[in-house]
Formats: structure tokens, sequence, C-alpha cells
């Protein structure tokens, strides 16, 4: 049985020696020359990563900007077409139902950005919530299958983008985008990304992404672009203190665990508002931090935090990192052990190893 | 794609080699397919030396930047040499899997127990059959 969603570069991943794995169902190139070596080329000078996999949900029409402006938790009243924001969407009680990006692409007409594995579930959402609440003519599609995604990451990715000869590219401010031509195909360019890296996202249609994707190889070969697997993307992001759905978040977290207050605009109606009055008035109990463990082994997914044989709370990443050369995580922690340089212990397959609280991120750009 | 795997030694289904080294001394290692299998390797745990082990024991954890696998004992015996090296460079697993990237070495005490191991053509059509 081979169920296994692929991207229009699953060829091109195979061709090129990628290992491929199941991501949420589909079907992944890992690495392709290794970890640790494209994740140093990502931080040094630029990583080519294809992430076709995500979710693309169109929004347009009359009543686009109210029905967004009551999903999502970040205000978007005003969004200026060519700007874009990172925001969540929450269930009634205030749980993360996925985090997305959303992009205002001009009056009454938004593209949200979702992790693939929530793609379903938030477009079942959307047309839940319009159904319900008689938003009426508001047209939600699902334009995933037809658009692909690559983020172009690193130090090099301005110089390269600039030399694919998109006018203005490497002058895109930070979370905005363009809509331009890239290699004379439509192209939508932000300058973001998920590696704690300058750089850009950029989404073709399926049917251009691997000439684009061999073009930006071949013009960013002086460089030392390199494509990157969904292994160093995990890495990367993980030492930019940046959290990953299934991992950090979930319904059942709330974003004043996970610190992502700042992507709540308490000052707006949203769904889910009540739940978070409620739950602020109240505290939470617990808080994700980030760790570095001191002595040897990767505390990874899932390991507890104890103390003296107790439980106390739980690891939600773990990794080495390739720039610190340590093992690093994130983990929730009760909120009185809340310090920096607190000594927390994690079970790693029955021993305890210690590890102590830092503060996110783990790693943060020079910028020049 | 994974290298050869060398005909002078032999093989468990949980991906360790086994070289006879004569006078009873066999050296162990993880395959070249499993190192693949594990991605870059950032540690790699020793067993101490003059530890007794039996067949299928726990002889040593290798940590990779995606994953964690146990090393098991493919023969019965004792640790007489680990390879420390791994301690500073454990990316020698994955750069000489079958040469550089050695673990231990174990004295065996139940020669019987070779005749389980898998040769390198079973081995490889294992590892085929895995693959898909």
């Amino acid at each position: 049985m081979n169920s296994l969603k692929r991207t229009p570069l699953y060829a091109w991943h195979v061709a090129h020696g990628a290992r491929m794995v199941d991501f949420g169902g589909w079907e992944m190139p890992l690495q392709y020359a290794g970890i640790i070596e494209e994740h140093r080329a990502t931080r040094e000078r630029a990583g080519l990563f294809d992430v076709s996999h995500m979710g693309e949900i169109d929004v347009h029409g009359q009543g686009a900007l109210p029905f967004l402006q009551y999903l999502l938790t970040r205000n978007i009243d005003p969004l200026p077409k060519g700007h874009m924001k990172l925001s969540l969407i929450l269930n009634e009680s205030g749980g993360i139902k996925d985090d997305v990006t959303v992009y205002a692409r001009g009056e009454n007409s938004y593209r949200l950005v979702t992790n693939a594995a929530n793609k379903e579930k938030i477009l079942a959402w959307l047309l839940k919530v319009r159904d319900e609440k008689q938003w009426g003519k508001l047209d939600i599609k699902d334009v995933s299958e037809e658009v692909g995604k690559i983020d172009l990451q690193g130090p090099a990715a301005r110089a390269i983008l600039g030399d694919l000869g998109v006018v203005g590219g490497g002058e895109i401010p930070y979370y905005r985008f363009i809509e331009t031509k890239l290699i004379s195909v439509p192209a939508l360019i932000s300058r973001s990304g998920y590696t704690g890296e300058d750089g850009f996202e950029i989404y073709v249609s399926g049917d251009d992404v691997q000439s684009v994707w061999e073009k930006i190889l071949e013009v960013g070969k002086p460089y030392g672009v390199m494509p990157v697997g969904l292994g160093a993307r995990d890495t990367l992001r993980l030492e930019a203190g940046m959290m990953l759905y299934g991992n950090e978040l979930e319904e059942s977290v709330n974003p004043f665990e996970v610190v992502y207050e700042w992507v709540v605009d308490m000052g707006k109606e949203f769904l889910g508002k009540d739940a978070l009055v409620e739950i602020k008035k109240q505290g939470v109990s617990r808080t994700l931090v980030g760790f570095i463990v001191d002595g040897r082994g990767i505390a990874r997914h899932g390991y507890a935090v104890v103390k003296n044989g107790i439980k106390l709370g739980e690891v939600t990443s773990g990794t080495f990192s390739p720039t610190l050369g340590q093992a690093i995580g994130m983990a929730f922690i009760p909120v009185s052990m809340v310090r920096e340089g607190e000594q927390i212990e994690i079970d790693v397959r029955g021993h305890t190893v210690s590890a102590h609280v830092v503060r996110l991120p783990f790693y943060r750009r020079k910028r020049g | 794609m994974a290298k050869q795997n060398p005909r002078d030694r032999k093989y468990t289904p949980e991906h360790e080699w086994v070289l006879e080294k004569g006078d009873g001394h066999v050296v162990v290692g993880i395959t070249d397919f499993a190192q693949e299998q594990l991605t870059d390797i950032v540690y790699v745990e020793l067993p101490e030396i003059g530890r007794k082990v039996e067949r299928g024991d726990q002889l040593a954890v290798v940590e990779s930047v995606k994953s964690v696998s146990d090393v098991y004992a493919p023969v019965s015996g004792v640790v007489v040499e680990v390879n420390r090296r791994l301690e500073s460079d454990p990316g020698l697993i994955n750069r000489d899997a079958f040469g550089e990237g050695w673990i231990a070495v174990l004295e065996m005490n139940n020669s019987r127990e070779w005749l389980l191991l898998m040769e390198a053509g079973d081995y490889e059509a294992m590892i085929a059959g895995e693959g898909k």
C-alpha cells in the first residue's frame, strides 16, 4: 500500500539521492548530503527547501476581512496589500488549531498558509464558521494541489534572488511580499521563513516548481546553495526557537503557555477569545522553555522532565544543535521553575540527564 | 547510496556486522545501511571494557541528530576493546561504518552462535525488503 502524497519535486529528490521519509502522510526528503552539512550551508550560505506539502487556502470575496478578523488571533485590520502576519487559529476553548501565515493580496483577498497536517482540518473549520455565521458568498478555496512552495534561506538568499532578475526582489522588507515573475513564471515571494536566517518563501504553480527549483540551484551555485531536507529544517527552526505544530503546539495548548501573547491581539474580538480571557484570569500552570543538556545524550520529544523521580513536565522537541555543538530542546515545565539557569532533569531512556533552562532562541543571526 | 556490504563478515537483522579477528575475538559495528538510516551520528555510548554481554543485550547506544538506536551484542562474550575515537568523532561511523567506525571487540564465549548470524547476501535481501 502506498498512499503517501508526493510533491511535484518527488522525482527530482529521488534522482538526487535524497532519503525520503513519511512526514504526516507526505513522502518528503529527510536529507540529501546530510543534516549537519545542510544545516551549516543554510546558516553560512543558502539552503533551498521543497515545502510544497504545506497547505494554501485562498479566501476572497465580500466579507473576507471581517471573516478572517474573527478567525485569526492577530489583528489584520488593517493589513495592507503586500503585508503578511503570523497568526493562530483557536478552537472555542482557546486551544491552538494551527499556526498560519496570512497574506493580504488585495481588497478582501487573502492567502492562509497552514501546516500540511492541519490543512484539511482548517479548511473544514473555515467552511463551518462561514456557514454557521452566514458569511455568505465568501469564496474559500484550497489551492494546495496547484501551488508549489520553495523556501530559499540563508545569508546569500538575497543575492541569489537578485541574480535571478526579480525586480525589487532583494528589497522586499521583512514580512512583506510581492507578486511578480520569477524566470518568467508568476510567483508570490515573501521575505520570511522558518530557519532564523534571512530568506524568502516562494509560491509558484505546481507545474513551474521544478524549473524554478533547478534555476535557483543553478544561479545559486557560485554562492554554495544546497538543497536541504526536513531533517535540517527541524534543527534550524529549533535553534531559532520556532515552534512546530504537533510538538509544541496542539489543540490542548493555549497561546499563553507557549509565550505566544504577541500573536494574540486581545484588543479585538476573535474566536476563542472568551476562553483566553478566562485562562488569563486563572493564569497558566506550565510554560514552554528552552533548555541545553549539560551531559551527554539527547532529550527527545515525549521524554519526561523529572525531579526526585516525579514527572513535572515534558520535552516537546529535542535535537543536537549543529551551531552550538550541544543537545538542545524545548519543554513544558511548571511556571514556578521558569528561571534562566534553573537546573532541570530529564529522563533519557531510564537515565537522568541534567539540563538547564535558557532564554530562547538558541541562535540569533548577526544582522549585517 | 549504501556501500557494498563486505563479504568477509556476518550480519544481524538489527544491522550489526561482526568480523572474526581469529583467536575467538570479533569486531562489532553497525552497517552502512544503518548509519544512513540514522543520519548524522552525534554521540556514541560505548560499553565498559570487561563487561559480559549475552547475545541480544544492549552493547552500545548510537544517537543521531534524528533518532537514537541501540546496538545489540551479536554474540555473547566479554568486551575486550572499544573504539574510543568515537567519543570525539562519532561521525566516523557515518564516514566508514565497516572500517574506522567499528564499535567494540568481543571475546566470544559460545562459538556456536556464529552459525546464527546472516551472510551478506541474506542481509541485503532483508534490507531490500525493508526499503519498500
